[in-house]
């Protein structure tokens, strides 16, 4: 099994991590997941600053890679977290799952996103015209990983 | 001593990203969490109002999770990366 988890201030390359991925030919299917800074419902975003726990961060999304790994049939996993100053439509982070079938593949992305969402240790600041505002966390990402809690 | 540090707004609304604190007294992070609100009445608000989670030598904990001499405590808000 291949884990690849990275906590970095550069900027990533989609396709190269696609290609990095799709080489296995026991792997049927990659599911390829990217976030992207995104703008204010009014406007006026100019990016995002985020600060990160730095001795726990990598840790924690390796365990969470793992975890996927014991409970679904994947291959490989590489999962990229940015940090610092990303600008708007910036990517933020990348998550490629390649397994032999897309279900495995859909369902230990999710679960991984799910739990990144809630516990690593990222804080993201939006920085607009008017100030800098720390982000505050959903209720909908708690709800969201809830369900693979009642799984377990 | 026990090692607390903190991030993000909790981070900033105290005005410090680190603090010792001396574990005579303290065997939980509730302990740690209420010492720390009576270094001032300022912080004893922040500790109020503010929703905080607990890491222990890097491992998310619950706030009865145990504390020993030389353990590094984080506390911070509810995460908020992806």
């Amino acid at each position: 099994m291949d884990c690849y988890v990275c906590v970095q201030e550069a900027n990533f390359d989609v396709g190269a991590e696609y290609q990095t991925l799709a080489q296995d030919p026991q792997c049927g299917a990659v599911v390829t997941f990217t976030g992207l800074v995104r703008d204010l419902p009014g406007g006026g975003l100019q990016g995002i600053e985020l600060e990160h726990y730095p001795e726990m961060t990598e840790r924690l999304l390796l365990q969470l890679c793992e975890r996927a790994q014991a409970r679904w049939q994947v291959k490989a996993i590489r999962l990229i977290h940015r940090v610092g100053m990303i600008h708007l439509n910036e990517s933020i982070v990348f998550l490629g799952v390649a397994s032999a079938h897309r279900k495995e593949a859909f369902a230990a992305g999710e679960f991984i996103m799910d739990y990144l969402k809630t516990q690593a240790p990222f804080w993201k600041k939006e920085l607009t015209q008017t100030g800098s505002y720390w982000v505050a966390a959903k209720a909908s990402d708690m709800d969201a990983v809830s369900r693979w809690q009642q799984d377990d | 001593m026990i090692k607390v540090r903190f991030f993000a707004l909790l981070r900033e609304r105290l005005g410090t990203h680190e603090i010792s604190l001396p574990s005579q007294g303290i065997a939980t992070v509730n302990d740690a969490i209420s010492a720390l609100a009576q270094h001032n009445s300022n912080w004893s608000q922040i500790f109020t109002d503010q929703e905080v989670i607990a890491a222990v030598n890097q491992q998310l904990v619950d706030k009865d999770q145990s504390l020993q001499s030389g353990d590094e405590l984080a506390l911070f808000p509810p995460v908020t990366g992806g």
